[in-house]
């Protein structure tokens, strides 16, 4: 088997990820009290983290720990383990990879939950308590105080689905070698998922698309779009912001739904085109690697 | 649960029987609530003050996911993903002290036949066995065996619930014995001592009245349909049932059914929190009519069904993070059969012989109706500690027999308390619970048919795992 990862995808990744877990000591009381101030700005609501403790401490504390490093009494039990906030790393973000989510992100995480985790979907809360929670939650992290949230990425209009840009995004797929972490069938099965890790050195599962679960950061199409354009940092789901033009997103968004077990518009094209999974012994496109 | 619940509530309706005193004293059960499942923080790894205001009482995530068919609806739903020995078992048990007081108890010394009586002691309430969960993903179950506290068991809870048909989360289908879908929950309510652990409302009976079969707290037989939007801010649901108060074996009516109708609808008010408001309507048939042997009614033969109906309001409204407030109204109506003491005339509530063969009305008996409220306050300082009141009336508005004094049966009951849990973790409940509750019930005492008061003080140790 050819190993031909994208090295210079996952060293970027590798980079961004190491450089602040290196520089990062355990945050203190003090660091906290300092940023206890923490604000989030939401559409035209203020959250405030100070606001939020009660509600962490109701809902978020047995999983997240009293210092938010994920350390609550849960963390011996649950896999993938609860987020440690100090890192100020988040998987679903609208901003390039290696860059803090918007507080919007944030804000739309909670609600959402993190399938495939313990993390349930807080969709009862008010976009106040959301908002408290946000500030809360960045307040852990010195990140947050000396750094700007990225900018989020454009997304183009979405064009319209056809069987040309299905079979276009099959390409893509093969490309940028999604392949080598989902399988060929999408079902997490390519030859490097059994040896991924997060960036602590945790084992963790690339996205099986087959089986119905819900992706962690959102099932809208636009989402889809995000994840592969942002890649889900800590993870080692890069961004394919560098190799793949706007529109070739599109394309691929619509072939990554012929691999899902819902039925869409997409998949019954492909099966009217009789679409075969990609074929990984062909020749690679010249694309610059190696 | 409320213990022998169907047998052992603090049945006014019954106080014109004397035994019914026998039953504060023998009894002195704690009415136990039910459903707080550690089983199911074990299972997500969530602490009970997430579904929890203050275990048993829900919050509104709690709420969301007992609508979800106890689901966080995230792919840890299905049991196949817990480790192979989780078994979704939660026990519950409350041993108490407790001092019991009644303004008139029938004492044979005493010169008018009726004295205060004051007991006081260690105790235990029954024991909850609750067992909840998926079977699958979207196949739910709730079975909760429930013993007396003698040991004596009967089954509160058995249903099966089929959960997001068709993906939709407007198609829940729940068969088998359940609690009702008031979303202000008597099974789940903070308050545990004999006069106050109950919602008079959800049992109130009329003097004289023989109509068991409108008891908005006892979980019932029957299938259930329930709807509710993504988010649960709106919630609806209908259910059908025998007319049998949740006993097994069909042993009233032949074709005797209740239905029972809940609405409801939640909106943001910003910082103040999440309001829900909604309304119920019961309305069912119970048989008045019995074939007899031997004079004795024959279970299962009931016909000659006259109706009954409850319908109130409910609003849990919040004010911030650490106050709210729940209001539950009634307007309720019985048949003049019923309020004749016609309807149950198997376990005593009513005479034998009160068997409507002739269909002749007796004379002047008219429909018995009557209007209740409460509001319970809950003062959640933090997750731990909850203070607490219940302040709740039931006033007659027309007595089945104008003879009756007017207010013949109206009950006021006041109840406060806090409950404080000392550690909160994903894995046991404990809360130290400390409560005082008084009663009155107007024209009940045994012998003279003068007012009827009691209280009663308790200091527990709730504790489930
Ligand atoms: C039952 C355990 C549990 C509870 C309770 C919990 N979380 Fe999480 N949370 C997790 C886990 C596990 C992850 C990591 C999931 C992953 O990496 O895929 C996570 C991740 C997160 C993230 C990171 C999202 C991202 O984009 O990377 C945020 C933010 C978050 N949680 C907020 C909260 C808040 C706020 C609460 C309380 C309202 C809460 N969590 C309660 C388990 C929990
Ligand atoms: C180096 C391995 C690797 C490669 C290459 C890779 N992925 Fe992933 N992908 C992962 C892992 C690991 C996850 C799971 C992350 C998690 O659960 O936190 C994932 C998750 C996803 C998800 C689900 C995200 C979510 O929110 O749950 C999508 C969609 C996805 N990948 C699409 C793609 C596409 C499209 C490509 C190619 C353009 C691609 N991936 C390439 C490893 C990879």
């Amino acid at each position: 088997m050819r190993i031909t990862l994208h090295k210079s995808l996952l060293c970027t990744a590798a980079v961004v990820m190491v450089f602040p877990l290196a520089s990062l000591a355990q945050q203190t009381k003090a660091d906290f009290e300092a940023r206890i101030g923490m604000e989030s700005h939401i559409g035209h609501v203020t959250g405030h983290a100070k606001s939020a403790q009660y509600d962490y401490r109701r809902y978020c504390v047995g999983c997240h720990g009293d210092r938010g490093d994920g350390m609550g009494e849960n963390f011996p039990w649950v896999d993938p383990k609860p987020r440690d906030f100090q890192l100020g790393i988040f998987k679903c973000r609208s901003t390039p990879t290696g860059t803090l989510p918007t507080d919007q992100d944030l804000s739309d995480t909670i609600g959402r939950g993190l399938d495939r985790s313990n993390m349930p979907p807080w969709n009862v809360f008010t976009d106040q308590q959301k908002a408290d929670l946000v500030a809360w939650v960045k307040h852990f992290s010195p990140r947050f105080a000396s750094e700007k949230p990225g900018t989020p990425i454009q997304i183009p209009a979405e064009p319209e689905v056809t069987a040309d840009r299905i079979k276009a995004g099959r390409e893509v797929f093969a490309r940028v070698q999604c392949w080598k972490c989902h399988g060929v069938t999408g079902e997490a099965n390519g030859p490097s998922a059994s040896t991924l890790q997060d960036d602590l050195g945790r084992p963790i599962a690339a996205f099986n698309f087959t089986e119905g679960s819900r992706p962690k950061c959102g099932s809208s199409d636009q989402d889809l779009y995000r994840i592969f354009m942002t890649g889900l940092d800590g993870t080692p789901m890069p961004s394919f912001a560098d190799n793949i033009k706007p529109d070739e997103a599109w394309d691929l968004v619509f072939y990554l739904r012929t691999l899902m077990s819902e039925p869409s518009k997409e998949k019954a094209i492909a099966k009217q085109l009789g679409l075969k999974p990609v074929d990984t012994n062909a020749p690679a496109q010249p694309s610059g690697q190696q | 649960m409320r213990m022998g619940t169907q047998s052992r509530q603090y049945s006014f309706a019954a106080s014109a029987i004397p035994l019914t005193l026998l039953a504060v004293f023998v009894v002195l059960s704690v009415s136990q609530p039910a459903n707080a499942l550690p089983a199911f923080a074990r299972k997500y790894g969530l602490r009970c003050s997430a579904c929890h205001e203050s275990w048993p009482m829900l919050n509104y995530f709690g709420q969301k996911f007992k609508d979800n068919g106890y689901q966080l609806m995230n792919d840890r739903d299905a049991p196949i993903w817990q480790n192979a020995s989780y078994w979704p078992i939660t026990l519950r048990m409350t041993p108490f002290w407790s001092r019991e007081s009644t303004s008139k108890a029938a004492v044979d010394t005493a010169p008018t036949g009726e004295q205060r009586m004051t007991t006081t002691g260690f105790n235990l309430s029954g024991l909850d066995i609750l067992t909840g969960g998926t079977l699958e993903k979207n196949f739910s179950f709730l079975l909760v065996p429930s013993a007396d506290e003698e040991g004596a068991f009967h089954f509160e809870s058995v249903n099966v619930r089929f959960d997001n048909l068709f993906k939709s989360p407007w198609l829940n289908v729940k068969v088998g014995k359940f609690e009702l879908d008031s979303f202000i929950s008597e099974k789940r309510t903070l308050t545990l001592s004999e006069s106050g652990g109950e919602f008079q409302l959800f049992h109130f009976i009329p003097v004289g009245d023989g109509n068991i079969f409108g008891q908005v707290g006892d979980n019932q037989i029957g299938a259930e349909w329930m709807g509710h939007s993504g988010n649960d801010r709106t919630r609806l649901s209908a259910a059908v049932f025998s007319s049998t108060d949740g006993n097994v074996d069909v042993p009233y009516g032949q074709n005797s059914y209740t239905g029972f109708f809940a609405g409801s609808q939640a909106f943001s008010t910003g910082k103040l929190g999440v309001q829900r408001i909604g309304g119920y309507a019961m309305y069912g048939v119970a048989p008045t009519t019995y074939l007899t042997s031997g004079g004795v009614p024959l279970p299962g033969s009931g016909i000659g069904n006259k109706s009954f109906s409850r319908v109130g309001f409910e609003g849990l409204f919040y004010l911030g993070p650490h106050l709210d407030f729940q209001v539950f109204t009634q307007h309720g109506e019985d048949s003049a059969w019923f309020g004749a003491c016609y309807g149950e005339i198997m376990a005593g509530t009513c005479p034998d012989t009160n068997n409507n063969t002739t269909g002749i009305l007796p004379a002047g008996a008219r429909n018995p109706t009557w209007n209740g409220a409460f509001v319970e306050t809950h003062y959640v300082y933090s997750p731990q500690l909850t203070i607490f009141q219940r302040s709740e009336w039931v006033r007659m508005s027309q007595q089945a027999f104008a003879t009756n004094p007017s207010n013949l049966g109206d009950i006021d009951n006041y109840v406060v308390g806090y409950r404080y849990n000392p550690f909160m973790t994903s894995r046991a409940g404990f809360a130290f619970h400390n409560e005082y509750s008084w009663i009155r019930q107007r024209g009940t005492s045994p012998v003279t048919g003068t007012d009827l008061s009691s209280n009663s003080l308790l200091l527990g140790f709730d504790f489930d795992f």
